[in-house]
């Protein structure tokens, strides 16, 4: 008896919706043995993990605040990934944007000038991160280079970059030498959306790019042509494509919203740049891309997810002292899994018996 | 009385709910050449994939000299004396003709020694070959040669032939049919998978035939004429076409190309060179040729999905469109339909409404304000659908759901809906069955008679003659110049796609 993979003529609805959550189920499975391997209670450790977060108002403001980055870096990937272009460097251009808007709200520091501020720091946070992403797309188009490659070298530039400017030129000078920037006016500070929480109008804005990506990938030819160039690129070809171009579109876009979420996370919920200022959003966000099936819509329900897995990991920490690495292990158990997982989406499991070999 | 060689009785092969195989008898005796036959998806390399152990059947048992054997590998099948030539081949480009040989063997021997038996076996044979070239070098015949001669090495009691003489020319074909009467009179069996009712007639004296995976008869195809094989073939009378080739004429010349060269996109490809022609109004011109020699680069450079170095090299209507890409092409009235179905013509994870928007997005009305309109993009597969008779389940499943002969009708007929005027199509028909590929003859002669012009490339003589009024001859990417169909010979073409005739200009260029 053995089990053999048949080729699916066709993906059923319901495998497609079926095979994600099949990978999160999985993965709470594996997180329950390695919970009693590191000698908690693993039902209690899944309570701090994924209920605590979403069981009172600060909870759920902090899931949105971090699910925010998580969803606008993910939708620009999926698009990517849809086609064929394989960008990882998110994280690079998540801190380059924020680099970018950044340093006109250091520029004008001490005297800010009227509303046209933010709109201006979030632009040069898009273009800043657009730039960045263009650098791998240059590469590959003009040299042939790998761009899972340069993308991800890029981010340790980033970091670098980074690194550099908050311990050097743009260092608070009354910081106590601390590696950060002085905290931005209120002019070029994101507005909160209500008193007394951390929510701030990112949220919606991601909201707002969700809805504008569905309506993209779904109902123009822009998103048809990204799908087909990832499909058949002889037959995008044949429809008149180009790939070369639509590799510059979809890094330069991805690129955008990933500096608009750095930019919206400097301005908007830390206020100041400072090294750490993501925990990794751009790499997890490549998780909430393939969990989320490369669906704008799919990516808002997996960056929720995510995020509360970033909550739960910080309560995690605090309550059972559980190092923060474990959280990193769901999120690369989760995409290992969600990968996995699509193998049913194309192939049939199927037992057969005897001695037919 | 000897045992037959080979036996499968009652074979079923599924492929989920595809049955491909439906309880399948074949009997093949010592030394004859039996021919398989039946339309494209009626089960035949399904049959021999199992015979070569490429795949298990679900039920029955094949018995090899009288006894039940299972082959659960290729290899296993070479051991007991089977061996088979694909109608793709797989061989190292790169290589030589005896590195290719060598590597293909399941016992390792010393390249000098291979070399030495490649050399004897071709000129026993007749199938002339020198062991030290490239592949990349040789023709499409000659590869198929080494494809034989590695079976041969083997000393096969069984040689499958899967289609051989579909990318032949027709001396190549006489040569290849010598060939299989030596190997017959040494007492070795061929069984030779053919569509090609004329080929079965003159050199087999057995015939199975399968329909819809059933074998639907056993005889003797000398005993029979084209006709009646091809109604059990089919399983009805295939209708003829109501074609007669059209006169000179003087209608306006719709496409125009000039001088046109263009050098290989790969290494192995094929430059176009100084190829000229002249298509008018009303007009089929047939491009004949054996694969590789030019076709897929001249259907690029019409097309528009390579441009011509200088723009009046090709002239749409008198228009200079050289510099122009597909989709400007498409607004100036000219549809295109590729070789490959699926990958190139058609998306296969795609449904069909998205495949008809792959082709007709800059001409068809599919866009509205920025969106896409699903309503129209379905509308159109449902009028391709009704048009041109594509059998399918749902109503927009996705491409690679469709049969071969089913999706070739849709990219066919996607095009042919907007009512071209120049129509550029390679293998219209390849691997479709009879009944579509009549439809979709017919659909372009009907096209040409009402003012459209239509270039076929095709390696299809038969389809060529039948509904061309002119033919070109393409070889290492020159072009002959067209003549009419009426005053030709198939030995005229034949030397033409041999490449005789060719050699002055060659030189000149």
């Amino acid at each position: 008896m053995r089990l053999v993979l048949e080729r699916r003529a066709e993906t059923p609805l319901a495998l497609r919706i079926g095979s994600p959550l099949l990978a999160v189920a999985l993965t709470l499975l594996s997180a329950i043995v390695i919970f009693a391997a590191l000698g908690h209670d693993p039902w209690r450790a899944l309570h701090i993990y994924f209920v605590m977060p979403l069981s009172d108002s600060w909870g759920l403001q902090e899931v949105a605040v971090k699910a925010t980055p998580l969803v606008l870096i993910a939708v620009g990937l999926a698009l990517c990934y849809r086609s064929n272009n394989w960008n990882i460097g998110a994280e690079g251009q998540f801190l380059v944007g924020a680099l970018a808007g950044s340093w006109l709200a250091l520029a004008t520091h001490g005297a800010p000038d009227g509303p046209w501020l933010l709109p201006a720091m979030l632009a040069c946070g898009a273009l800043g991160g657009a730039l960045f992403a263009l650098i791998p797309a240059l590469l590959k188009t003009r040299f042939g280079a790998n761009e899972i490659l340069t993308s991800l070298m890029l981010v340790y530039v980033a970091e670098l970059l980074m690194d550099w400017l908050v311990r050097g030129p743009w260092r608070d000078p009354h910081g106590f030498n601390m590696p950060q920037t002085v905290i931005f006016e209120p002019e070029a500070t994101i507005p909160l959306l209500m008193e007394g929480g951390r929510l701030n109008i990112g949220t919606p804005l991601m909201l707002l790019v969700v809805a504008l990506m569905a309506v993209l990938a779904a109902r123009t030819l822009k998103g048809f042509e990204i799908r087909l160039v990832g499909e058949a690129p002889r037959a995008a070809r044949f429809a008149g494509f180009s790939e070369t171009r639509l590799t510059w579109t979809v890094f330069a876009l991805s690129g955008a919203l990933a500096g608009l979420a750095g930019i919206l996370e400097a301005a908007g919920t830390v206020r100041q740049l400072q090294p750490a200022i993501s925990p990794g959003y751009g790499f997890t966000a490549i998780i909430v891309a393939f969990l989320g099936r490369l669906n704008p819509v799919g990516c808002l329900v997996a960056g929720v997810f995510l995020a509360i897995t970033f909550i739960g990991g910080e309560n995690a920490q605090i309550l059972l002292r559980l190092p923060l690495d474990v959280t990193r292990v769901f999120q690369g158990l989760l995409l290992f899994y969600v990968l996995a997982c699509d193998t049913l989406l194309l192939y049939r499991v199927r037992l057969v018996r005897g001695a037919a070999a | 009385m000897t045992p037959p060689l080979v036996e499968a009785q009652r074979i079923v092969k599924r492929f989920g709910a595809l049955l491909a195989n439906d309880h399948v008898d074949l009997l093949v005796r010592v030394g004859e050449v039996h021919a398989l036959l039946g339309e494209n998806g009626a089960g035949k390399s399904t049959l021999v994939k199992m015979l070569y152990g490429l795949l298990q059947p679900n039920e029955g048992r094949i018995l090899w000299q009288g006894r039940p054997v299972t082959l659960p590998s290729p290899k296993a099948a070479r051991a007991l004396g089977i061996g088979m030539v694909f109608q793709h081949f797989s061989l190292f480009e790169n290589l030589t003709v005896a590195e290719n040989v060598a590597l293909a063997l399941d016992a390792a021997a010393p390249l000098p020694e291979v070399a030495a038996r490649v050399a004897e076996l071709s000129a026993a044979y007749g199938l002339p070959l020198s062991p030290g070239r490239e592949v990349w070098r040789l023709s499409v015949g000659e590869r198929q040669r080494v494809e034989i001669i590695r079976c041969l090495m083997q000393d096969p009691k069984l040689l499958i032939l899967d289609e051989p003489t579909s990318v032949l020319t027709p001396q190549e074909c006489e040569g290849l049919f010598a060939t299989i009467a030596r190997l017959r009179a040494e007492g070795r069996a061929v069984l030779y998978i053919s569509h090609k009712l004329e080929e079965v007639r003159r050199i087999c004296e057995t015939a199975t035939i399968l329909r819809q995976g059933r074998v639907v008869a056993a005889t003797d195809p000398r005993a029979e004429t084209a006709a009646s094989l091809a109604r059990m073939m089919v399983g009805g009378d295939v209708a003829a076409l109501r074609h007669e080739a059209a006169a000179e004429s003087d209608a306006p010349v719709r496409l125009s190309v000039r001088g046109l060269s263009l050098p290989a996109e790969d290494p192995h490809g094929t430059a176009l060179r100084d190829v000229s022609f002249d298509l008018r109004r009303g007009e089929i011109l047939g491009v004949a040729g054996v694969a590789g020699n030019g076709q897929e680069e001249l259907f690029a450079a019409l097309s528009g999905e390579r441009l011509a170095p200088r723009a009046g090299q090709i002239l749409l209507d008198g228009a200079p469109v050289g510099r122009e890409d597909i989709n400007a092409r498409r607004r100036r009235g000219a549809a295109f339909v590729p070789e490959e179905r699926l990958g190139h013509a058609a998306a296969p994870r795609l449904p069909l409404s998205e495949n008809a928007l792959l082709s007709g997005h800059a001409a068809n009305g599919f866009v509205r304000g920025g969106l896409l309109d699903r309503g129209r993009m379905l509308g159109w597969v449902d009028a391709v659908t009704r048009a041109f008779d594509v059998r399918k389940g749902p109503r927009d499943p996705e491409a690679r759901a469709l049969s071969g002969g089913n999706l070739q009708k849709f990219v066919v007929g996607r095009e042919l809906l907007r009512r071209p005027g120049l129509l550029v199509v390679a293998q219209p028909t390849w691997g479709v069955d009879a009944g579509a590929a009549r439809l979709i003859r017919q659909a372009l002669v009907d096209l040409a008679r009402e003012g459209a012009a239509v270039l076929v490339i095709s390696q299809d003589l038969d389809e060529l003659l039948e509904i061309a009024d002119r033919l070109a001859v393409i070889f290492h990417g020159r072009l002959s110049p067209a003549r009419p169909v009426a005053g030709l010979t198939r030995e005229e073409i034949g030397l033409l796609m041999g490449g005789a005739g060719f050699a002055m200009a060659a030189e000149a260029g």
